[in-house]
């Protein structure tokens, strides 16, 4: 149920996202989805990759820091209120979506979205139970 | 004007015979009631009869700050607490302050000293003191209140902080006497600017500036910007306070250091090797007349050299060249003593964070400023913003509770801190105090 997503500690300096994009590209990294969080000093890059443990290993390699987080795909139905209704759920069940960004990709007739939930396990049953398809692992990672 | 003509014009080899009298008793005194003293005398295989000249000052064993941490908080005092009529600390270290005590004559001295050294910068009976050193453990706030009472001035106790008042009676109250930190006059003068006042058009006459390091270009322009004589006042917690040395209003060359009531020493502060007058070293200072918490041979870690030629203001005593630095890692900023390992301590008590940080001094409109560089590595890093920014703001937020200092604090990646043959260059100090 849960994807694993990288995320990248970045300074706040020209160059630095090339750099990342470069070391990604050498490695034969695809990028599947992205957010970048900014601050006036430092960003934090969030990544869906096709090898999430090659992505690593090359960013750390090239001393970054990287973490590995687990989120959440969810699908979304591409129409006026769809994420609205995802996002009714899942405040009716009292989670609290830390932040979300979108795929590129479609599956099927649908949207997929990226979660980070502070409490992901409560999350996934608050979805389930709202008959809303979340997406496996290995699914998002290949789309 | 000479405070007191006696002592501070007394001829050369009176004050010296002045000076090894005032030695031995204070000898007898620390070695019969300070044990540390007597311990150390002892493993030197010394005793107060061992001095029998001034030279003889080199056979005693050096007191450093750590001593006076290891004997917190009173034990280095030489008097019973039922003599001591006021505490002092300074910031250490390790989160404990170093105190210190005076009894009754010690305050005595002390504000006879302050008199002096405002008398030096031309200061009278009359004169309306602004007194914006802070009041409180440090000595700068009360040390130059008393020596102002004591002259016969007017003192005006601010203390620190609020400048918009500090303008207010500036300019209402006609102060003609501004005692503050360098950078802090400067501040002053730019604040009055911004409320459409300009402080060269009010009464204020003299500025004595001391507790952190400056340069001469910053004395034009202090002198230039408010339209005064601005004078360097030289003193420190563990020997008395401000009122240690000042230069005199004539020659603005050189602080007097009150050679009745202190020996100065040149020494290389690498091998403890005294160096003859005129020689660049680390200054350190022997207090003859103190009874609270004398100090032998204390070093101070300040690095200049002393002056021998007679000065042209008539006093006697030796003059030392304004500090130019430091032989140990502290740092003042904004007045406040900082050392990098008091910032490590923090660091280090702040979960996660691997001490891989830089300290970034600069001075922008006249103030110090501190940025902390924290290299940000997996254990502490978040996919959160909220996180990181937490982090920052705790770090920031325990620092000026524990050092009273105001800071930023930058997240840099790891490995960015320049290091040399392994060792990451801690301090990046931008001031220029040449």
């Amino acid at each position: 149920m849960k994807v694993e997503q990288i995320s990248i500690f970045i300074e706040n300096k020209s160059g630095r996202l090339a750099e990342v994009t470069r070391i990604l590209g050498e490695a034969g990294v695809n990028i599947r989805a992205l957010s970048l969080a900014d601050t006036s000093d430092f960003g934090i890059l969030r990544l869906i990759v096709d090898q999430v443990d090659l992505a690593k290993d090359a960013l750390k390699a090239d001393g970054f820091t990287v973490n590995k987080t687990e989120v959440i795909a969810v699908e979304v139905p591409d129409k006026p209120k769809g994420l609205f209704g995802i996002l009714d759920t899942l405040e009716n069940g009292n989670v609290n979506v830390e932040y979300m960004y979108a795929f590129v990709e479609r599956c099927g007739e649908n949207a997929v979205i990226i979660f980070r939930f502070d409490d992901t396990e409560s999350a996934i049953k608050v979805l389930l139970d709202n008959n809303i398809n979340v997406l496996k692992g290995e699914r998002v990672c290949q789309m | 004007m000479i405070w007191n003509d006696e002592f501070e014009t007394m001829p050369k080899e009176a004050l010296q015979a002045l000076q090894l009298k005032r030695l031995q008793k204070t000898l007898q005194r620390v070695y019969e009631s300070v044990p540390f003293y007597r311990e150390s005398f002892k493993k030197a295989n010394i005793t107060p009869d061992s001095v029998q000249s001034l030279d003889d000052i080199q056979k005693l064993p050096f007191t450093l700050k750590q001593d006076m941490r290891d004997n917190y908080p009173y034990g280095l005092f030489a008097a019973p607490l039922d003599q001591i009529v006021r505490i002092h600390a300074s910031s250490g270290t390790t989160g404990k302050p170093t105190v210190v005590g005076y009894t009754q004559r010690d305050i005595d001295n002390w504000s006879e000293l302050m008199a002096r050294s405002f008398a030096a910068a031309g200061a009278h009976s009359g004169d309306i003191i602004h007194n914006a050193y802070g009041y409180g453990l440090f000595t700068g706030g009360l040390g130059a209140h008393y020596g102002a009472e004591k002259l016969g001035a007017s003192v005006i106790p601010m203390s620190g902080g609020n400048t918009k008042k500090q303008i207010m009676i500036m300019k209402d109250f006609g102060s003609t006497v501004l005692t503050c930190t360098p950078s802090y006059c400067l501040y002053l003068a730019e604040a009055a600017a911004e409320e459409g006042i300009d402080i060269r058009d009010l009464p204020l006459r003299v500025g004595i500036h001391g507790a952190e390091p400056w340069s001469e270009q910053m004395r034009d322009e202090i002198e230039a910007k408010l339209g005064i004589k601005a004078l360097d006042i030289y003193g420190l917690s563990e020997i008395l306070g401000p009122g240690v040395a000042i230069e005199c209003i004539e020659a603005q060359n050189g602080l007097h250091i009150w050679e009745d009531h202190f020996i100065p020493e040149i020494i290389n502060p690498d091998t403890g090797e005294v160096l003859p007058h005129g020689e660049q070293g680390e200054l350190v200072i022997t207090t003859i007349t103190k009874e609270g918490i004398p100090m032998i041979r204390y070093r101070t870690r300040d690095i200049t050299r002393i002056l021998p030629e007679p000065c042209v203001c008539g006093r006697s005593h030796a003059r030392l060249e304004r500090m130019s630095g430091r032989s140990d890692d502290m740092m003042i900023i904004r007045g406040v003593n900082v050392f990098p390992s008091q910032i490590e301590a923090i660091l280090m008590k702040i979960e996660g964070v691997e001490p891989h940080y830089q300290l970034v001094i600069d001075r922008e409109e006249n103030l110090d400023t501190l940025e902390i560089h924290v290299e940000v590595d997996e254990a502490i890093f978040s996919d959160e913003v909220k996180v990181l920014q937490g982090l920052s703001k705790e770090i920031r937020n325990q620092i000026k509770e524990m050092l009273g200092v105001t800071c930023e604090v930058r997240l840099v990646e790891p490995k960015t801190i320049a290091r040399s043959e392994g060792k990451a260059q801690r301090v990046i100090d931008n001031r220029d105090f040449s």
